[in-house]
């Protein structure tokens, strides 16, 4: 990683703090109050693009493994992981804003017939076995090629665990999107879009931060190897 | 035609060796008896057979697990791996004899853990037999790799069930559908649909895993 690309990182963090400010103002003074759930449902705000960067972030883990396995460039194998690193911090953060909305719309931290929320739990547990995987296995080519596989295999499980939650499962998760279009009116959609931005934002600098001293660590411990 | 013969030729020599060292089979055997026996304890009176459905499902999950945790020991320990890999075959031959030995084991476990089954909890219907034969062959096929990414792992037998439990939840939701679901069809059909997709990645990626 260049000097150049490190040195954009606090103008970056500084955007980021902006955006994540406005979000948070738009959630909890721009956006009209819910009918129904009331101010709970402004949380909807948060999760709902944390979720969805989790998502990203796992599909651009499994991105980055396929092009490693494709093209066999090492470098790949540490934006990959960095990727799924994110991914599991947004799903943790997934399954305790889920939780938190459960309790205040539901009465109950948990509940089996939330299927995103079982799905994350799911999801969390896949890829907490994925570092497992990553610490247990010596550093080289081998380890970055188990890590790769294991993380398409990530992404391929997520529509599947979907369907059969979806199969096992009753649906009463609240359903914002439905195949009109969105369901809520345009400033509500405004917030979102908002959030969502500022959310994927934030995602993008923490990956950019921890891949760059990543890389960072690696060259130091290359350049100490060389001296000794 | 070759690719076949290599495949027939690595099972055959996963079951010979099972036959003449009795590692696995056995000990998959006594196991899945012995947690059914377990299951007749934990379940209370009157649970219905609902639960009892669930708790096969739980069975045979770790039963499958005990096999393919001894699935690459013997390759392991003599480096048979290693002329496995350099063996002028597709390396995706030896996924696929690996799998169906396992196969071969889980099934003959079943042979007798389903009866069994039958005999102390309920009755099993044909979808239910099918479930239970769809859901096989996902885990072995899954399972098979999960099962050589763990063996080049510091603590293979601690890994495995962490690596392939997260995988196997959608093969216990069908497998347990397809047994109480009035409408177990579709639950066959997430378990065809999860054979297909996996299959094809476990077979596409077992190269990636084995080779240095």
């Amino acid at each position: 990683m260049s000097t150049a690309t490190i040195r954009s990182l606090p103008g970056l963090a500084a955007l980021s703090a902006v955006l994540m400010g406005s979000a948070i103002a738009f959630a909890l003074i721009v956006a009209p109050e819910d009918a129904d759930q009331g101010i709970s449902q402004r949380i909807f705000y948060i999760h709902v693009p944390i979720a969805l960067t989790s998502y990203f972030c796992f599909g651009l883990g499994a991105w980055k493994a396929l092009n490693l396995l494709w093209r066999g460039d090492q470098r790949y194998d540490l934006e990959s992981y960095v990727a799924i690193h994110q991914g599991t911090i947004f799903g943790a953060l997934t399954l305790i804003t889920g939780s938190i909305w459960a309790r205040a719309s539901w009465g109950v931290w948990w509940t089996w017939s939330s299927n995103q929320l079982v799905l994350f739990l799911v999801l969390f547990l896949f890829y907490c076995a994925y570092f497992m995987l990553r610490f247990s296995v010596e550093e080289g080519p081998r380890r970055a090629r188990s890590s790769a596989v294991y993380a398409l295999f990530g992404v391929v499980l997520i529509p599947i665990s979907f369907l059969a939650i979806r199969l096992a499962e009753d649906f009463i998760h609240p359903t914002v999107f439905t195949r009109e279009g969105p369901n809520m009116t345009a400033t509500m959609f405004a917030t979102f879009c908002v959030s969502w931005a500022a959310v994927t934002l934030l995602a993008y600098l923490l990956y950019r931060v921890e891949l760059a001293g990543k890389r960072l660590d690696a060259d130091l411990r290359e350049l100490r190897e060389a001296l000794q | 035609m070759t690719y076949l013969a290599d495949v027939a030729a690595l099972t055959r020599k996963d079951l010979r060796v099972e036959l003449r060292a009795r590692d696995t089979l056995p000990a998959m055997l006594l196991f899945v008896v012995s947690v059914l026996v377990v299951f007749h304890f934990a379940l209370p009176e009157g649970t219905g057979d609902d639960a009892a459905y669930g708790l096969l499902w739980v069975a045979i999950v770790f039963t499958a697990l005990l096999g393919l945790a001894r699935a690459w020991v013997p390759e392991q320990e003599h480096g048979v791996l290693d002329g496995l890999v350099l063996a002028p075959s597709d390396r995706s031959a030896i996924w696929l004899g690996k799998t169906l030995a396992t196969l071969a084991f889980l099934l003959t476990a079943q042979a007798v853990a389903l009866p069994a089954f039958v005999l102390f909890f309920a009755p099993l219907d044909a979808t239910a037999l099918a479930g239970v034969l769809l859901a096989d062959i996902g885990i072995c096929a899954v399972g098979s790799l999960m099962a050589a990414m763990a063996a080049a792992s510091r603590s293979r037998e601690v890994l495995l069930p962490l690596l392939v439990l997260p995988l196997a939840i959608p093969l216990v939701v069908g497998g347990v559908g397809a047994a109480i679901s009035p409408d177990g069809q579709r639950y066959l059909l997430l378990l065809a649909l999860y054979d297909g997709v996996f299959a094809v990645l476990s077979w596409a990626s077992f190269e990636y895993v084995v080779t240095e």
